[in-house]
């Protein structure tokens, strides 16, 4: 245990600090509303090199953060979300590459959001907080490149929502990228994924402690809804198989106890999960966070067309779906790649079999790794050194 | 499902002998990539490679060949009508299931096909079998029970399969250690390479 650690903390970034970025200009929302100014929260691994060419955006999902890879001073064991990923060694070099962690607008780890200040009112936004989406995300995260003198990336990355990102990106803004990674991607949500987070959102909107959003200035928070919320979100996560291998029909006590107590290992796996998120993360952001999801659909100003939304893009692809995700399938990544093809895109597309379902983009696969290793060293050889 | 490719491969140069500069590839069962990037460097070629072996995957990302995994079986639903100017399958038609299908599947996906496979009446081929074995050669070299090779066939058997089905023998090199075999080739030619078209 203690070599592997050691082992461990050769390829790590190390000890890392969040920065923060003051955006002036207001950025205006695909909803109508506009931020007037705001904050980003980020963190930086590797060396921009002198012709700043060397940059690679990492999107976050979910729950995650600017927080990517490395650790804090005082907290040896705040892991960054992508650090097996993410290091000098690792398929995302920092020894090669300048990486970029962001948490996005409407985020709750620091990043403008439902937590800040309202400038209008000089009171915290709650749940007055515009409804954002990808695209805003994506918008903002321009600017945070302006502001780092970073014209073009090397890539833009992400898995799942921030594959959405990725893919976005490309879209929006095809000069200022070279290559896209989007793993664990889907072009859009389905009914069912709709579907799921809306029992997600109702568990915490119909939480008595909701109060419209505004719980902050009652000093209270739906965390009960939140719990519930990330319960759910967790059973999708997990292939049907995975979570037989991990928890089967095990019971806490080895037998029946005729109760509505946690009995079941799975029933106690979500619990906690569920105790933990509810404990740091804001409800508002949560809410926001599945609607950017719903709403994530670029061939929708296209007649439904995704080859004509994809049209822009210009950088290289790669397309990595997971065998047992049922969350975003590998047909929904075929979706993209079928759509690239189209549009005779330089795309590369790999199908990873693994057990884990969705949340296979985050864990260590070997295959997983070398492969995104292996784009990684092509999007690196296309520097001019 | 391919032989081995790591080293340039005799139907290869016949391949790119019939590929226009600048035309637009795909190239089924591409293994590790070395066809595409062949193509590529010598015939600045666009296109995708389509593969299902993991291992290949990772060598066509290596070797700078766009891929897409995918197994041939299931046809080729990502690749729109007439959208390449030719189709390659090299060494791998003998592997296939379902030969017809993945054979119409070129030629709607492409304007002509390009096929690659081991004549099985080569002479040595013959001769192993007349001693009571199965044939293992570079070609083949796989044993009679670890083989991913189901439907071989024998230069005059792919003629004949392709003139029942209206299918147009665009043109056909026959080799042997690398070099054309003019003569008798169904006898005397080892690897067959052929283009058609609809």
């Amino acid at each position: 245990m203690a070599a592997d650690k050691i082992q461990d903390s050769s390829r790590s970034v190390g000890v890392v600090t969040p920065q923060v970025a003051r955006f002036a200009a207001p950025l205006s929302l695909r909803c109508g509303a506009a931020l007037r100014d705001y904050e980003l929260v980020y963190e930086t691994y590797g060396t921009l090199n002198s012709d700043r060419s060397n940059a690679v955006l990492v999107c976050h999902a979910l729950n995650a953060s600017h927080h990517v890879a490395g650790h804090y001073a005082n907290d040896p064991a705040s892991t960054g979300w992508w650090d097996n990923m993410i290091g000098p060694g690792k398929p995302l070099d920092t020894r090669r590459f300048f990486v970029i962690g962001v948490n996005n607008i409407g985020g709750c780890h620091g990043s403008t959001g439902p937590l800040s200040t309202n400038p209008d009112t000089g009171r915290i936004w709650g749940g007055d907080f515009p409804v954002i989406t990808v695209e805003d995300w994506v918008d903002a995260q321009a600017r945070l490149a302006d502001h780092l003198g970073i014209q073009q990336f090397a890539a833009v990355m992400g898995g799942s929502l921030g594959a959405m990102q990725a893919l976005a990106w490309s879209a929006r803004y095809p000069q200022r990228l070279r290559h896209s990674v989007v793993i664990a991607c889907a072009p859009n949500l389905s009914a069912q994924n709709i579907a799921f987070n809306e029992v997600a959102r109702q568990a915490i909107i119909t939480d008595p402690d909701f109060n419209e959003g505004n719980y902050r200035a009652q000093n209270t928070a739906p965390k009960r809804g939140l719990r519930v919320a990330r319960m759910v979100g967790h059973i999708t996560y997990l292939s049907d198989d995975e979570m037989a291998n991990k928890f089967g029909r095990q019971l806490k006590n080895g037998k029946p106890g005729y109760s509505f107590e946690p009995e079941f290992q799975i029933e106690s796996y979500l619990r906690h999960q569920g105790n933990k998120f509810a404990d740091y993360f804001d409800a508002n952001t949560y809410l926001r966070i599945t609607k950017a999801l719903d709403y994530f659909d670029p061939a929708f100003d296209y007649g439904g067309d995704l080859a004509k939304a994809l049209q822009p893009v210009i950088a290289g692809m790669l397309v990595v779906s997971f065998t047992t995700d049922w969350r975003f399938s590998p047909e929904r990544s075929r979706e993209i790649v079928h759509a690239l093809i189209k549009n005779r895109a330089p795309v590369t597309y790999a199908e990873i079999d693994a057990p884990h379902g969705h949340d296979a983009f985050l864990l260590d696969d070997a295959r997983y790794h070398r492969l995104v290793a292996a784009y990684f060293e092509r999007v690196h050889g296309e520097i001019p050194s | 499902m391919n032989g081995p490719r790591g080293t340039q491969r005799p139907d290869f140069a016949a391949i790119a002998n019939w590929i226009p500069q600048g035309a637009r590839v795909l190239d089924l069962g591409c293994g590790d990539g070395t066809l595409l990037k062949y193509l590529q460097q010598t015939r600045r070629v666009n296109g995708y490679g389509v593969e299902i072996d993991d291992g290949n995957v990772l060598e066509c990302v290596k070797n700078g060949v766009h891929v897409i995994q995918s197994d041939l079986e299931r046809g080729l639903a990502d690749f729109d009508d007439g959208s390449f100017d030719f189709v390659v399958l090299s060494q791998t038609l003998q592997a296939m299931r379902n030969t017809e299908r993945i054979v119409r599947e070129m030629l709607r996906v492409g304007r002509a096909g390009i096929v690659t496979f081991p004549n099985f009446g080569y002479w040595k081929n013959r001769l192993h079998v007349l001693r009571g074995h199965m044939p293992i050669s570079a070609n083949l070299p796989f044993e009679w029970f670890n083989t991913p090779n189901i439907h071989l066939c024998t230069v005059d058997d792919f003629e004949k399969f392709c003139s029942q089905r209206g299918i147009n023998i665009v043109a056909r090199t026959v080799l042997t250690g690398g070099r054309p075999a003019t003569v008798l080739p169904n006898l005397l030619g080892e690897l067959a390479v052929y283009q058609f078209g609809g």
